[in-house]
């Protein structure tokens, strides 16, 4: 039990004293998961949007295809994305392995099946007759795709909190791809790992709380702005 | 009354999964007219609809708005700025009344300041001033379908689409809007094609009726001749001519029929005006609108027929009652609430039922005599 309140307490030390080595971990993983997130939204409304809006041979493949990759694992997504990468893999003349913009392709990866599969399910979810409606009402096609996501913004949000949530919190691609480099490519998943095998339970406890305290901020400013909408 | 014909449809066919599911040779929408698009769930009402509106593109055949054909997309989705549709469902956005009925607007672009009086101007004339900034979430079903028409009436369409819009609706709410959105039409001599399978519906919002049948029209004509002279036994059933029953002409003269029921029809005789030959089967059909009941006969009528017989059901039906007779064959009737007390129309009363000569319709076909 010592071993916890102690590991507690250097937390509270570490985490209020703003460490400076705490903080930038905690800014890169923000920022790799951040903009992850970001370009995983942009591709998943771009493969969501066409799939639920036409008919076409296949689609129930697609979605299946898509169903499954949203479940999958971090380590296999680092081995392919490391192998893609790597000096003499087809993306090798990039040189970005072992960088910040590694670890964003990787968790991209992760996070794109993850937003398509729920916003295709929310954007299917919607009135069947709504595109007509709106297309009655005037509506150019890029109008009517703009108000059909406008009208399933709420799942939209749980897509985005499930993609960033999937993540932030994924170790396996991040030490494959980014290689845990301190001031690098150290981010908070990467570090606990690291500092749980090194024994120093304190740090490890510090940056578990700022993991969860951040995924529990993330989670409630979009579930705030998610039941604000609900209520007006 | 403008004629002039603002839509024109040329053997319009859908196709769906390799079946014919529309076929409609030829059809024109006048300025100014509403056009009811009766039959039954699945006759190609919707399919027609959405075909005419632009919506659906045909697989085959031509629309014309205006004399300019509707070929490309592009004219289909210029066409769609200028007509608007409401459906069942009443599909609001998920925002406020007013944010819903400004919709439309606001994808054409119209400043706010405009968009807001116009807003405000058919939200009042729909009776949703008070609900203005209601979510739309949180509306009954009258005032979903209300906010819907507003947010179609608001664009000044020059042709509206309503696919079945009180169906959802409970009776009480049906009513109210029937009559507000038959004011609104005739004031603003909007054009309209309504589809609906309710013949009191057709009756009381259009001026022309067309029936359809598994993707056809199967006749189309004016209200009164598609409700009082049906060609088929199909559009008879449909508009609501509930007595139909087969006989056999037996004498003809001067333009007064007399017709034999047949046996199974209890065999009476019944006087009609037509021309027609003796010996010739027809089916003789008479509205419920136009059998009277009395409790004694009249020997002052004018009604050529009158039946002695007994009342075997009484149904309401919304501002009347339908009361069916046995009288050796079948008959059903209209009677308001105040004749039925007066009358004390209950099953088992016996009841003298008359209609005049004028009032009965025959249909004459080729093949009456082979069918049942």
């Amino acid at each position: 039990m010592d071993l916890i309140w102690e590991g507690l307490r250097k937390a509270l030390e570490l985490l209020l004293t703003l460490d400076p080595e705490v903080l930038r971990i905690t800014l890169l993983s923000l920022k790799v998961s951040g903009l992850a997130t970001l370009i995983s939204l942009a591709i998943g409304l771009g493969v969501a949007v066409p799939v639920a809006l036409n008919e076409f041979p296949g689609k129930r493949l697609v979605i299946a295809l898509l169903n499954t990759g949203m479940g999958l694992p971090p380590v296999v997504v680092g081995l392919f994305v490391t192998v893609l990468l790597w000096r003499n893999g087809p993306l090798g003349f990039l040189e970005i392995l072992y960088t910040p913009t590694a670890m964003i392709l990787a968790q991209a990866v992760i996070a794109s099946p993850i937003i398509a599969g729920i916003s295709l399910a929310a954007l299917q979810h919607l009135p069947p007759g709504l595109q007509l409606q709106i297309l009655a009402l005037g509506a150019s096609r890029p109008q009517m795709v703009w108000l059909l996501l406008k009208e399933a913004r709420l799942p939209l949000l749980a897509a985005v909190m499930a993609g960033f949530g999937g993540v932030i919190s994924e170790v396996g691609a991040s030490i494959m791809v980014g290689g845990n480099i301190k001031g690098h490519t150290r981010v908070l998943t990467t570090a606990t790992v690291m500092e749980t095998g090194k024994g120093n339970f304190d740090v490890a406890f510090a940056l578990s709380l700022i993991l969860l305290v951040m995924a529990f901020s993330v989670n409630a400013l979009l579930t705030n702005l998610q039941q604000r909408s609900r209520r007006r | 009354m403008s004629r002039e014909t603002l839509l024109q449809a040329r053997n319009l066919q859908v196709h769906r999964g390799g079946a014919q599911v529309l076929d409609v040779p030829a059809l024109d929408l006048r300025a100014g007219e509403v056009l009811a698009l009766m039959g039954p769930n699945g006759a190609g009402k919707s399919t027609l609809m959405l075909a005419l509106a632009g919506l659906l593109p045909p697989s085959k055949g031509e629309l014309r708005f205006r004399d300019a054909e509707l070929r490309t997309r592009g004219d289909r989705e210029a066409f769609r700025r200028r007509m608007t549709m409401v459906f069942q469902d009443p599909l609001l956005f998920d925002a406020t009344v007013a944010q819903n009925i400004a919709s439309g607007l606001k994808l054409r672009g119209v400043p706010a300041a405009e968009r807001n009086a116009q807003v405000e101007d058919w939200a009042r004339r729909l009776g949703l001033g008070d609900l203005l900034d209601r979510s739309a979430r949180h509306l009954s079903g009258g005032e979903a379908q209300r906010t819907a028409l507003a947010r179609a009436f608001v664009l000044r369409p020059e042709i509206l689409f309503l696919d079945e819009p009180f169906s959802a609706l409970d009776a009480q709410a049906r009513e109210g809007l029937i009559d507000d959105l038959g004011h609104i039409l005739a004031g603003t001599g909007t054009t309209a094609v309504i589809s609906t399978h309710d013949q009191a519906e057709a009756a009381r919002l259009s001026h022309r009726l067309a029936v359809m049948q598994e993707g056809r029209i199967v006749q189309m004509g004016g209200l009164r001749e598609v409700m009082n002279h049906p060609e088929d036994p199909f559009v008879a059933a449909f508009v609501g001519m509930e007595t139909l029953l087969k006989g056999q002409v037996v004498a003809c003269q001067e333009g007064l029929l007399s017709l034999r029921l047949r046996k199974d029809s209890g065999g009476r005789e019944v006087v009609a005006m037509g021309e027609a030959q003796p010996g010739q089967t027809v089916l003789v059909g008479v509205r419920p609108e136009h059998v009277a009941l009395s409790l004694q006969t009249d020997k002052t009528s004018s009604a050529r027929n009158a039946f002695p017989g007994a009342v075997t059901k009484v149904i309401p039906r919304g501002p009347f009652f339908k009361v069916e007779l046995d009288c050796g064959f079948f008959l059903a009737a209209y009677v308001t609430a105040q004749s039925l007390a007066e009358l004390g129309l209950q099953p088992g009363r016996p009841v003298i039922a008359s209609f005049k000569a004028t009032a009965v319709h025959l249909i004459r076909r080729e093949g009456l005599d082979s069918e049942v």
